[in-house]
C-alpha cells in the first residue's frame, strides 16, 4: 500500500513520457519512448540478458569486496586511536578524488579483466560502510560500557557483546547507501576498458546511435542496484531484527 | 576468658576486611570537591543506604567503589583490597537505566557476566533459568527487552547483577524510574531476593523512605561529606504500612530529610 503513490507518479510520468515523444514525432536515437526501450529489451534480449550477468557478477563481487574491507578497517580504527586519528581525514580526502578518474588508471595498472572493476566498486562503496561502522562502534553507550567491565567484561568482550551488535544498525545504513553506488561503480569501470558487460553495452550502441539500447541498460542497472539495495535491508532485518522493537517502545 | 573476645576480634576483622571501607575520600571533578572526606563503612553482606539531592555525589561514590574511577585522596578498599582492578574484581553495578541489550532476550541479558567469564551460553541459560522461576520471571525468558515492563527490565537487570557472582553490589537508583506501586512491589521483591542471595550492598538513592525499608544503615550525603548516619534498627517483621508509619519510622525519616536540607 505505501507504494502505492510512487508507483502511480511513476506510470503517470512514463504515460506523460510517451505521449510527448510521440506527439513531437521525436526520433527513437535522439529519444526513445517507453514503448521503443520495451522492446529494445525484448530484442536485444540476449545481448542483455550475457552483458547483466557480468555486469552482476562485478557489482556482488565488489560490493562484498567492499563490505569485508570496511568492516576490517572499522575495527582497526575503533581499537587505535592514532590509527583513526591519522587516517580518518586521509579517508575523507580521498573521497574528493572523482572515480570516474580513478577508473582508466586502475584499467592500465590491472588491465582488461574483471579485477579493475572490482576495485572501483569496492572504491565508491567502501567509504560509506567505513565511515558508518566507526562511528556506529564509537557511539556505544559509556553506561553500558562500565555495567559490562564490573560484570567481568573485558575489552573483547565488550566488543563482542555490545559494541557490534550495538553498531549493526549505523552498518547497516552505510550498507546501503553502498548498494545504492555499486552498480554506478562497475559501469564506471567498464567505460575505462572492458569487452563485456552493460557499461560495454552502452558504449558499443552510442556510436551504433541504438539509443533504446542504452536506455534498456540503463533500467537493468535500476533494477540492480535496487535488487542489491533489497537484499541488503533483508539482511538487515534477519540481523537485526531488534531494531523495529526498539523503534516502537 | 581470652576466647570469646578473640572470637569477636576475628569477626570484626572479617566485618571491616570483607565489606566496603571509604576512608577520607576527596573526588575533585570539574574543580568542584564533590566528595571531600567520606567516610563509610559497610560490614560483610551489611546493606547501606545512601541518600541525598541530586549532584550530591552519590554515583561519584558508587563509581569509586567498583573501581571505575580513583579517588583524589583517601582510600576506598573492598574486601580488604585497594586497587581499582581488585576492587572492580569484587562489584557488581546495576545502573539507574537498565541497560539491558535490546539485542539479547531477557535470560541471555541475565546470563551476560556468566558469558564474560568464560561459561558456554547453554551453561549458563542453564544457571540463570531457574532463578527466573524463583524471583517471579517465569515466562519472561525469551522475550527481548522492548517486549518487558519496566518493573520486569529492573528485575532482569538485578538478576544480572546478581548472577556476576559478586559479593558486593552497587545499585545506583535500581528502582529511580518506576511508578509508586512498581517500586513499591519492586523493594519487597528485593528483599526477598536477597534473603536467598545475601550480598553487601550499597543502595543509592533520592527516596529516603526506600532506604530506611531497604537498608541496615543510612548515610546522608551533603555537601560532599557525610552529613548523619543512622542505624536503621526497625521492627522488620511488621507489615510495610505498619513499619512506614511507625514512629520510629517516621522519625528516622524526619532526621534523614532534615541532613539532606
Amino acid at each position: 500500500m505505501r507504494h502505492l503513490w510512487p508507483l502511480a507518479l511513476l506510470t503517470a510520468a512514463v504515460g506523460v513520457w510517451e505521449l510527448v515523444v510521440r506527439a513531437a514525432q521525436v526520433p527513437d536515437y535522439l529519444f526513445p519512448a517507453p514503448s521503443a526501450i520495451a522492446s529494445a529489451l525484448g530484442s536485444d534480449a540476449g545481448l542483455l540478458a550475457s552483458a547483466t550477468l557480468v555486469t552482476l557478477r562485478e557489482v556482488v563481487l565488489g560490493y562484498l569486496l567492499a563490505v569485508a574491507l570496511a568492516l576490517a578497517l572499522a575495527v582497526a580504527l575503533h581499537f587505535s586511536d592514532a590509527l583513526r586519528r591519522a587516517l580518518l581525514p586521509i579517508l575523507v580526502l580521498s573521497q574528493t578524488v572523482p572515480t570516474v578518474l580513478l577508473a582508466p588508471v586502475l584499467a592500465i595498472l590491472l588491465g582488461y579483466g574483471i579485477t579493475p572493476k572490482l576495485v572501483v566498486v569496492a572504491i565508491v562503496c567502501f567509504f560509506p560502510i567505513v565511515v558508518n561502522a566507526v562511528d556506529g562502534l564509537r557511539s556505544t553507550d559509556a553506561e553500558l560500557v562500565q555495567m559490562m567491565r564490573t560484570l567481568h567484561g573485558s575489552r573483547l568482550a565488550i566488543f563482542r557483546r555490545v559494541e557490534v551488535p550495538g553498531a549493526l544498525p549505523a552498518v547497516f545504513s552505510g550498507a546501503r547507501i553502498a548498494a545504492t553506488y555499486a552498480a554506478v561503480g562497475a559501469v564506471f569501470g567498464e567505460w575505462a576498458g572492458s569487452s563485456a558487460g552493460l557499461g560495454f553495452v552502452m558504449l558499443q550502441a552510442q556510436p551504433a546511435l541504438l539509443t533504446a539500447r542504452i536506455f534498456a541498460a540503463v533500467l537493468i542497472l535500476c533494477v540492480l542496484a535496487l535488487a542489491l539495495y533489497a537484499a541488503v535491508s533483508l539482511a538487515e532485518r534477519l540481523l537485526v531484527p531488534w531494531k523495529l522493537e526498539v523503534a516502537h517502545a | 576468658m581470652s576466647h570469646p573476645i578473640l572470637e569477636v576480634e576475628a569477626a570484626s576483622a572479617r566485618d571491616t576486611a570483607a565489606g566496603v571501607a571509604l576512608t577520607g575520600v576527596v573526588r575533585v571533578l570539574g574543580g568542584r570537591r564533590v566528595l571531600d572526606g567520606v567516610d563509610v563503612r559497610v560490614p560483610f553482606h551489611g546493606r547501606l543506604g545512601i541518600v541525598g539531592r541530586s549532584g550530591v555525589g552519590k554515583s561519584t561514590l558508587l563509581s569509586l567503589v567498583a573501581g571505575l574511577d580513583e579517588p583524589d585522596a583517601g582510600s576506598v578498599t573492598v574486601c580488604g583490597r585497594a586497587s581499582a582492578p581488585a576492587r572492580l574484581a569484587q562489584c557488581a553495578l546495576m545502573p539507574q537505566r537498565d541497560c539491558l541489550l535490546p539485542w539479547r532476550t531477557a535470560l541471555d541479558n541475565a546470563c551476560l557476566a556468566l558469558e564474560n567469564s568464560g561459561v558456554p551460553r547453554k551453561e549458563a541459560r542453564r544457571r540463570a533459568a531457574p532463578l527466573f522461576a524463583r524471583l517471579g520471571l517465569a515466562g519472561a525468558e525469551l522475550l527481548r527487552p522492548a517486549h518487558l515492563s519496566s518493573g520486569m527490565r529492573q528485575r532482569v537487570a538485578f538478576l544480572r547483577t546478581l548472577l556476576a557472582g559478586k559479593e558486593t553490589l552497587l545499585l545506583d537508583e535500581p528502582f529511580g524510574a518506576l511508578d509508586a506501586i512498581t517500586r513499591a512491589e519492586l523493594q519487597e521483591w528485593l528483599l526477598a531476593a536477597l534473603a536467598g542471595e545475601p550480598r553487601t550492598i550499597l543502595l543509592v538513592t533520592h527516596d529516603v523512605e526506600e532506604a530506611l525499608l531497604l537498608c541496615e544503615r543510612v548515610v546522608v550525603l551533603a555537601d560532599g561529606r557525610v552529613a548523619l548516619e543512622l542505624d536503621a534498627d526497625l521492627p522488620r517483621e511488621v507489615s510495610r504500612r505498619e513499619l512506614v508509619t511507625s514512629p520510629a519510622f517516621l522519625e528516622l525519616r524526619e532526621r534523614a530529610l532534615e541532613a539532606i536540607g
